[in-house]
């Protein structure tokens, strides 16, 4: 087990190829247990890819990655099942039902089927969690990658845009339980210099794979984050 | 192991009830193959080894369909990623996908069996039924494990439609071969004869050996 003083992510000199070209490079930057991570950075500028490599999908081709006091790729069964990674794709099956997708998700976790009503209720999915994923708004379907994303109640958070395609109120049914008040480490990737500040302890900021930005969020100003984009 | 492996195959049957992507498909593919050989082959009904090929051959081309679809959800539709990022024995992936494909071709057979007999089969087929049975559950066991090994390697190319077959069908040889030689005897027109135990045990053999070889590697596959 990790030691809870630990940092709950540190990434050293961190790289990682897609072919020929290098998708991160040269990455270094902590993050306490309980804080916020802001990711900043355009298109291609390896934000996903970052994501990707602490959920133990990807391997780092160079540098140390640590996540929950487990050093990556080496120790990743110690790391999965303790991260909950919402991504670009909802990772739901389209012709199954919200509630069928969560009990199986449910199952390969070893959760209880009571988990998966509490986070239908909670979310707002309870009335239209037995329609086949494929028949729902983006919006619901965000609600339900939500509740897939928590459901074994992960200590480390990997949002990629998470309240992208969410309106209001589902943006406050779902802040509970993957905000900054969820009372887990969070990497958050976002576009919004001002929330997105707003919402971290720490940003990093991303250009050509490189950290441009590695500081506390009270130092980086939005101009900061703004420059990134031009 | 086993409450992965459980809740992935009925992920799977549960998907294939909903959709009915592959089953029919697969079921489709086998008759149509029948009438054609009805046809192409100008004759009424066949017997002994000519039976044991058409059937064979129609029962791996079938299967096709399955295995190049064994996958097709798990990469389009995010299922690798879902699966990778929970706490589980990565092989429970191999057992589950192979016992549904095998579960598949099982139900591909209720149809295809049959339509054959009343197609294409000189002799009745009930007393032959015992021991085609037991030939089909072996050879079904080696075309889930090869299959599920081939689609899982094809699935992470572009070309996957392309590739399964190509990496499947020369290891599936043995299987259908050893399966043929031993239907054979029991599809003779003078009534079923004595299958010789070589080609059973042919067939278990070739089951064990790829069994065992997908269990080292799959591991393998699923790695970034």
């Amino acid at each position: 087990m990790a030691d809870a003083d630990e940092p709950a992510v540190e990434l050293h000199d961190l790289g990682r190829d897609y072919g020929e070209r290098a998708a991160l490079r040269g990455v270094t930057i902590t993050v306490p247990a309980g804080a916020s991570l802001a990711v900043f950075g355009p298109n291609g500028a390896g934000k996903s890819t970052l994501l990707r490599l602490l959920a133990t999908l990807l391997r780092p081709h160079r540098g140390h990655v640590r996540v929950l006091g487990r050093e990556l790729p080496r120790e990743g069964w110690a790391v999965r099942g303790r991260v909950g990674l919402l991504g670009h794709e909802p990772l739901l099956y389209r012709d199954l039902t919200g509630r069928e997708n969560l009990r199986y998700q449910a199952r390969l976790f070893g959760v209880d089927g009571a988990r998966v009503e509490e986070l239908l209720q909670r979310t707002g999915m309870a009335r239209r969690a037995d329609e086949p994923v494929r028949t729902l708004s983006r919006g619901m379907v965000q609600r339900l990658a939500v509740c897939r994303t928590v459901l074994h109640d992960p200590a480390l958070l990997l949002l990629d845009e998470p309240l992208a395609n969410l309106d209001p109120a589902a943006v406050e049914a779902v802040e509970p339980l993957i905000g900054r008040d969820a009372g887990r480490t969070r990497v958050v990737t976002s576009h919004d210099p001002d929330a997105g500040r707003r919402d971290a302890d720490l940003v990093l900021g991303l250009r050509g794979g490189r950290a441009v930005i590695a500081a506390p969020a009270r130092d980086v100003t939005e101009a900061d984050v703004r420059a990134l984009y031009r | 192991m086993r409450r992965t492996v459980a809740a992935l195959l009925r992920k799977d049957v549960l998907l294939e009830l909903r959709t009915k992507e592959t089953v029919p498909a697969m079921a489709l593919f086998a008759v149509t193959t029948f009438v054609v050989f009805h046809f192409a082959l100008n004759r009424g009904s066949v017997s002994g080894d000519l039976a044991a090929g058409v059937l064979w051959v129609s029962l791996l081309f079938a299967a096709m369909l399955g295995i190049n679809r064994l996958f097709v959800a798990e990469r389009e539709q995010g299922g690798f990623d879902a699966f990778l990022l929970a706490p589980v024995d990565r092989t429970a992936l191999l057992v589950a996908k192979a016992a549904a494909l095998f579960a598949f071709l099982s139900v591909l057979e209720l149809i295809a069996v049959p339509a054959f007999a009343l197609l294409l089969l000189d002799p009745s087929p009930w007393p032959a039924l015992p021991g085609l049975i037991g030939i089909l559950v072996l050879a079904n066991a080696g075309i889930a494990v090869i299959g599920t090994l081939a689609s899982a390697l094809a699935i992470q190319t572009r070309a996957r439609d392309l590739i399964a077959p190509l990496l499947a069908l020369p290891l599936l040889i043995p299987v259908v071969l050893a399966a043929a030689k031993a239907s054979t005897p029991l599809l003779l027109a003078a009534g079923p004869g004595t299958v010789a135990a070589r080609w059973p045990l042919v067939l278990a053999l070739y089951d064990l050996v790829f069994a065992l070889t997908a269990y080292a590697v799959f591991d393998f596959l699923l790695e970034d």
